[in-house]
């Protein structure tokens, strides 16, 4: 099979949605003429046209704000944020409006938009560009929350967010975009939102991750077999909401014990609910308490220190550690 | 039935011409100021250039560059004095460098450590603004804290084109407004967005046309012709300071380089538009000529002028470069004016990690 890299698998999946839905248009900074700053979007205008991609002003409350009213009136709009740490100015169009029309008009009118935003650190970014926002979101019922870490789920998870009938911010880990190549099939495909993917099966103990943590978890895994042959199940939650809290407890259920792994800051992430799902449905199984391994509860910080602030494998491995022999 | 149409573009004001030739009237300032502002302005392209050489060579990280706009920050900033306030974006550092701000602190900005977003404490310059908008609204508070101290300072907000697109642009100038808030918009509308010109973020003719909606002054300047820039924001200044309100400055200008240095210009933009402008408009170019018609300069000038930037900008290099490393522990120390328990037990946390880890990192 041909391999592609998460960009070209992002892209790949927006180009068969304009191709399959002419419903289906990308608006956002910079996405049109020049392709996106990552180039997400590469060729896409230059084939469908300057109304099916769409370069904004510089505004992304409008975007966010129009790509509702465009949902709502019969278009599927892929809005795209610039970077994450940008999403803030749009935050009364998300948490405020898309995601509540469905409610409000108890089921009149409904929103099927995607909103697309980079975001993750370890890579040298000026301020705002890096900061993991996820939690903001999975406090934002309504909204559904997609995150891949591989170029597979990249353009499956894309698909199925277009598909979808509700609003689905898609957070792009940055990092991922060129790290690496895999496998992506070239027929649509959807994976499906709601369901976590065991990336790699153990019996000792369940790490869970998503995004950029993802690919730090499973080096821990191998890290911790080498050293104390430990068996690590790696969990990729690939979708934060709905939250597959059944895949959670099954894992956990197994292993006895569970380390959560992500970026954004500890205090109220998305771990704090994580570790709260497997204390519920997994209680009696567990044989010691869920770690965190997160960033600090501080604004992401610059450059120059990020390395020492992320949440990089060692920690993983000190966690694991820590968890098994408890 | 009476109605609001949009007009075409008013003329900019200019005081030289292209090829520095007087159309206007020269501002009344001394032969020193006039020097000044020019060495400035040489000083600011060659640290522009340099940064730019530092970030191929992975010395310095992302970083925007200026050139092509020395004369709006120079003539912005030469209006304005140590007290006032001053909330800039990215791409401000030729008028911050001839401001007071440190050449040695705007590349450790670039380097991505701490200390470069910090001005010298004799200055009233707030961190480089990221989120583009966001500082207007700051300046429209820390001028509307002067006026009710009855401090004579006002303050100053200084974006690009894109910016007036945000939400925050218009509540900024609505409010500024309504409080007759002693604040200048200064908009160097640079000719693009990252990849989006002018001509697709509004279909307004100027920027300067939208201060009418608000009810305050707008201003359309050459941004190239810095002693036509300075004229426009000291009579902005002054209106502000004797309690005129606020006004919004329009300054036409050419980014030169790319957006940043993460971006390939080549992609979106005309070679022609981008020659005629490096060639035909450069700021620096028409300052000079008018020096030499008044006697004030000569090749002589020019080469001492050149080494002497070049110099400061190596000792600044090098005072970048030698600059204690940042130190990750301490990005726990700002986050509230007293660390809370959980956050020195976090700090501590980093705190062993680095001292025994050294190197073992992800
Ligand atoms: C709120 C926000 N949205 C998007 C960005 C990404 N971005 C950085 S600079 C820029 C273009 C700004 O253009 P302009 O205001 O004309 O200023 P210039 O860069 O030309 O100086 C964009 C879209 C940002 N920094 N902040
Ligand atoms: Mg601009």
């Amino acid at each position: 099979m041909r391999q592609l890299t998460m960009i070209q698998a992002v892209q790949e999946a927006m180009r068969m949605a304009l191709e399959s839905d002419e419903r289906v248009m990308v608006l956002g900074e910079d996405v049109g003429r020049n392709g996106g700053v990552f180039r997400a979007t590469e060729g896409l205008q230059a084939r469908f046209g300057e109304h099916r991609v769409v370069d904004t002003p510089l505004a992304e409350s409008a975007i966010v704000g129009t790509a509702i009213g465009l949902a709502v009136a019969g278009m599927r709009p892929i809005a795209e944020i610039q970077f994450l740490g940008f999403i803030y100015e749009a935050m009364e169009q998300i948490a405020g409006q898309a995601a509540r029309v469905r409610f409000r008009s108890s089921g009149q009118y409904t929103v099927p938009m995607v909103i697309r935003a980079p975001f993750g650190g370890g890579v040298r970014t000026p301020e705002l560009h890096s900061d993991s926002l996820e939690a903001l979101f999975v406090h934002t019922p309504g909204v559904k929350v997609v995150m891949p870490s591989n170029p597979r789920d990249a353009k499956g998870l894309l698909l199925a967010a277009v598909r979808d009938p509700d609003p689905v911010l898609y957070l792009e880990p940055l990092k991922l975009y060129r790290a690496f190549r895999a496998d992506v099939p070239e027929d649509w495909y959807e994976v499906p939102i709601g369901q976590a993917g065991v990336v790699v099966e153990g019996d000792d103990v369940t790490l869970i991750g998503w995004g950029p943590t993802v690919p730090v978890a499973v080096k821990a895994a191998e890290a911790a077999r080498e050293r104390w042959g430990y068996s690590c199940e790696v969990i990729d939650l690939r979708t934060l909401a709905p939250m597959d809290t059944a895949a959670l407890v099954a894992s956990v259920e197994k292993t006895g014990r569970a380390v959560v792994v992500h970026e954004a800051v500890q205090t109220g992430g998305v771990g704090a609910e994580v570790a709260a799902r497997i204390a519920e449905g997994a209680f009696l199984s567990l044989e010691a308490p869920v770690a965190r391994v997160t960033g600090y509860d501080t604004p992401y910080p610059p450059p120059a220190v990020e390395d020492a602030w992320l949440p990089g494998v060692d920690r993983v491995v000190e966690a694991v550690r820590r968890t098994v022999t408890f | 039935m009476e109605i609001y149409a949009p007009g075409g573009p008013k003329p900019e004001y200019r005081v030289l011409n292209e090829d520095g030739s007087v159309v206007g009237r020269v501002p009344d300032l001394p032969e020193d100021r006039f020097i000044d502002m020019y060495r400035a302005m040489v000083l600011a392209r060659t640290f522009d250039e340099r940064a730019l050489n530092l970030q191929r060579q992975g010395r310095i990280g992302t970083y925007a560059p200026f050139s092509g706009q020395e004369a709006a920050q120079i003539g912005s900033f030469a209006a304005l004095e140590k007290d006032d306030w001053v909330f800039p974006s990215y791409r401000e550092w030729a008028g911050l460098i001839y401001h007071g701000f440190p050449m040695d602190r705007a590349l450790l900005y670039s380097m991505g450590h701490p200390a470069g977003a910090q001005a010298p404490p004799d200055l009233r310059v707030f961190p480089v603004q990221i989120v583009i908008a966001s500082q207007l609204l700051h300046a429209v508070g820390a001028g509307w804290a002067c006026q009710l101290r009855g401090e004579r300072s006002v303050a100053a907000a200084f974006f690009g084109d894109g910016a007036t697109s945000e939400g925050d642009f218009h509540e900024a100038l609505n409010m500024a407004s309504v409080f007759r808030v002693p604040v200048i918009f200064f908009c160097q509308n640079n000719g693009w967005a990252i990849s989006v010109p002018v001509s697709h973020q509004m279909r307004s003719a100027t920027v300067a046309q939208k201060a009418v909606a608000y009810g305050i002054d707008g201003v359309r300047v050459d941004g190239n012709d810095v002693l036509a820039v300075f004229e426009v924001m000291h009579r902005a200044v002054e209106q502000a300071r004797s309690g005129g309100g606020p006004m919004l400055i329009e300054a036409v200008t050419y980014r030169l380089g790319p957006h940043t240095t993460a971006d390939d210009p080549t992609r979106y933009r005309d070679e022609a538009e981008w020659k005629q402008w490096r060639e035909q408009r450069d700021p620096i170019h028409r300052y000079r000529k008018f020096l030499e018609k008044r006697g004030l300069w000569d090749e002589e000038k020019e080469s001492a002028l050149r080494e002497e930037s070049r110099r400061s900008v190596d000792d600044a290099v090098l005072r970048a470069e030698s600059h204690p490393k940042a130190d990750p522990s301490a990005v726990f120390d700002h986050v509230y004016g007293s660390i809370p328990p959980d956050l020195a037990r976090q700090k501590n946390d980093l705190m062993g990690r680095t001292i025994q880890g050294k190197g073992a990192g992800a």
